[in-house]
């Protein structure tokens, strides 16, 4: 599969010199084209940093120390995210790259009908649109993500939550982007609303061939709807594998604590265990891997060395990489 | 009811290795955070400007070269060796006069800005926090001392009284001009009290002199700051008002009453810029850093700036970014791996190195 978005050894601190807390370190990801990643941990474990690192959003004092995001459009050389001009990045944005904040149904300004807002990005992006077409794709975008093109003209009060949150990832697919980041989008909504958002998110993107990063502490919810799943844990990715490997047999411990912390729809009843302890502090990290001090299974190298992401020992190794010392990584094919 | 903290320590293994930070250094942090807002550079400004004109209040009188009333037969001489600042038509010294009228500029726009502040303070937050009837009578008071216009009424009262001191000035000042900061503070403590955390501790419990001491009083921190230089400089301007339309001209030497002389003499029509300059710069660059320090503090007061310390960085290739929302910086923009995750030569069978997807 061709990929759409390359991070290389993105590393985000979040101040500066040696009062600087590492919230992202090291992480190398690949998204293909049209794929649905999913990324999934705790909270404080890097999650939304690395998603607002690689589209450069983090608010002051949030800065990116090192790596590279090459974005390769759909025609035309791959070129990195990271070095683009203010200007560059204001054309990068939405129309390459678009974003569904967490708890994004309170973003709708509560003064403005739906249709303002949802065409004011057109005319932004695509000045040269007359007012009739932007308001045709406007109410194209409303039908796409469910809602009756009469809602055109009602204002976010008028509108569920449910309702506000598919108008939000409408506006997001407006300018068809190749990637589209979704940063917990369905949070603050009911599982069935949930339910209803994703499988209509899979059907536009069968449809409409974007790319996914998908970001929620729910792994249950990306096992279901996601092609592959990184897990962080620290700033780091500690596992990536396809979805259906990961819930089938995860490595390392702790992806097997978290797929461990939800019950099963079918199958035997097994016991629900937690992680014991708590998130490490990004500002003192512990040494070697960060997980040793709440790891069950932790022994004489985890305390001292870092361990590294690399594909494992094993039968299906070559589509997966974990980071854990329990499974020494082969070399890893360049 | 308190939970021991070993008990929890037994639970969670590795609680302790992991609650100690790598490198805490306490003392050091204080330190650096206390004098953080000298770092910003208009503080520091305005901070070094004010603390001369208050030097220069403290000692102005003992330090003037002549008496500034003592006349002379140097008339209207520009400035020179001996009047630095120039003479008056009576062969005052400017310089002289402009020094031993600090104080009192110095003296009235503080004790008025603190009278107007406390005044401020107590009015604004007990009409916010405790509405009702309490309410209605506070903001009807400062209702009214709003459209009290402040300048007449000062010129009104001082002309009843014979001989206005300075101290019953900053007191006619600080009573008349409290009440715009005491609406800002009510509207801002309406807004607070409502607030998560302030009906939390009510639930707790808590007592209301704590909660607003407590839970309030530090989020109008910077209200209040911003509202004390603000009447500081009004305070300022309003006493070298009343001076140059000559209602206090016996109540010593201010720029204001330098100013009353000069316009009266038509300094300007003679030409002897000298007379009236020094006491216009002198009130200018007193507002500048008064203002100066009022920015400072506005950007000052959200704590996530305040984290961040320094807003513009060098990039590894040497130039400088701003931190701004929405774009965030790039400092060095390599793949290479930013920390050498070691191997275990004992462990891997080849040499691992950090995973280089399937690039391409």
């Amino acid at each position: 599969m061709e990929p759409v978005l390359e991070i290389r050894n993105l590393n985000v601190d979040y101040g500066l010199g040696d009062k600087a807390v590492r919230a992202v370190r090291d992480v190398n990801l690949t998204l293909h084209r049209g794929e649905v990643l999913g990324l999934a941990g705790e909270s404080g474990s890097g999650k939304s940093t690395l998603a607002y690192g690689l589209t450069r959003l983090l608010a002051p004092p949030g800065v990116i120390t090192g790596g590279e995001v090459i974005y390769h459009p759909e025609k035309g050389d791959p070129y990195d995210v990271l070095g683009l001009s203010d200007r560059g990045l204001r054309e990068f944005r939405w129309a390459e790259t678009a974003i569904v904040f967490q708890g994004a149904m309170n973003s709708l300004n509560p003064v403005h009908k739906i249709s303002t807002q949802l065409t004011d990005v057109l005319k932004a992006h695509e000045p040269k649109m007359s007012e009739h077409s932007r308001n045709a794709r406007a109410r194209e975008m409303l039908k796409l993500v469910g809602i009756s093109s009469d809602r055109m003209d009602a204002y976010p009060h008028q509108l569920s939550g449910g309702m506000r949150q598919r108008v939000m990832i409408g506006m997001a697919l407006i300018l068809q982007p190749q990637v589209v980041i979704m940063d917990e989008p369905t949070t603050a909504l009911d599982v069935v609303m949930q339910r209803q958002i994703l499988g209509q998110l899979i059907e536009l993107r069968e449809r409409l061939g974007f790319s996914v990063i998908f970001i929620t502490h729910d792994l249950s919810l990306l096992v279901e709807f996601s092609n592959r799943i990184a897990i962080m844990y620290g700033g780091r990715i500690v596992e990536e594998a396809p979805a259906a490997t990961i819930y089938r047999d995860a490595l390392h411990p702790y992806s097997k604590g978290l797929l461990s912390s939800f019950p099963a729809l079918r199958g035997p009843r097994r016991e629900l265990a937690g992680i014991p302890g708590s998130p490490p502090d990004l500002a003192g990290m512990p040494t070697g891997c960060s997980f040793h001090p709440r790891c069950p299974k932790a022994f004489e190298p985890c305390s001292t060395h870092i361990p590294v992401l690399g594909r494992p020992d094993s039968p299906d190794g070559a589509a997966r990489s974990v980071a854990c010392w329990l499974h020494p990584t082969e070399q890893p094919v360049g | 009811m308190t939970i021991p903290t070993s008990s929890t320590a037994q639970v969670i293994p590795g609680q302790g290795a992991m609650a100690t930070p790598e490198n805490a250094k306490p003392g050091k942090k204080a330190k650096r955070q206390r004098f953080l807002f000298l770092k910003n550079k208009k503080a520091a400004v305005g901070l070094v400007v004010l603390f001369f004109y208050i030097l220069f209040g403290i000692i102005g009188p003992w330090i003037t070269p002549y008496d500034p009333s003592a006349r002379s037969n140097d008339l209207l001489q520009p400035p020179s060796g001996d009047h630095w600042f120039g003479t008056t038509h009576l062969g005052q010294d400017v310089f002289s006069q402009v020094l031993d009228g600090t104080q009192s500029v110095v003296f009235v726009g503080f004790l008025a800005g603190t009278i107007a502040t406390v005044l401020s303070v107590i009015i604004g937050i007990t009409a916010g926090y405790l509405g009702g009837k309490a309410d209605d009578t506070l903001s009807a008071l400062s209702n009214v001392f709003l459209v009290i216009p402040a300048v007449p009424l000062m010129i009104i009262i001082t002309s009843i009284l014979d001989n206005a001191s300075n101290l019953l000035l900053a007191l006619i000042i600080g009573l008349t001009s409290w009440s715009w900061n005491a609406r800002v503070l009510r509207a801002q403590t309406l807004s607070l009290r409502r607030r998560d955390y302030i009906e939390a501790s009510r639930a707790t419990g808590e007592k209301t002199w704590r909660i607003v001491g407590f839970e309030l009083l530090p989020n109008l921190t910077a209200v209040i700051a911003s509202g004390f230089i603000g009447t500081v400089i009004f305070a300022v301007l309003s006493l070298i008002t009343l001076a140059f339309i000559g209602i206090v001209s016996n109540a010593g030497w201010n720029w204001g009453t330098i100013l009353f002389w000069a316009q009266g003499q038509q300094a300007l029509a003679q030409g002897a810029w000298w007379w009236f300059v020094p006491a216009g710069l002198a009130i200018a660059f007193l507002g500048t850093a008064l203002s100066l320090i009022n920015f400072a503090i506005d950007e000052f007061v959200s704590p996530r700036l305040r984290s961040a310390g320094k807003t513009k960085l060098k990039t590894a290739s040497g130039g400088t970014v701003r931190m701004r929302i929405g774009f965030t910086p790039v400092l060095s923009n390599s793949a290479e791996p930013h920390t050498h995750a070691r191997p275990l030569p004992g462990l891997t069978p080849g040499a691992a190195t950090p995973v280089v997807r399937e690039a391409k």
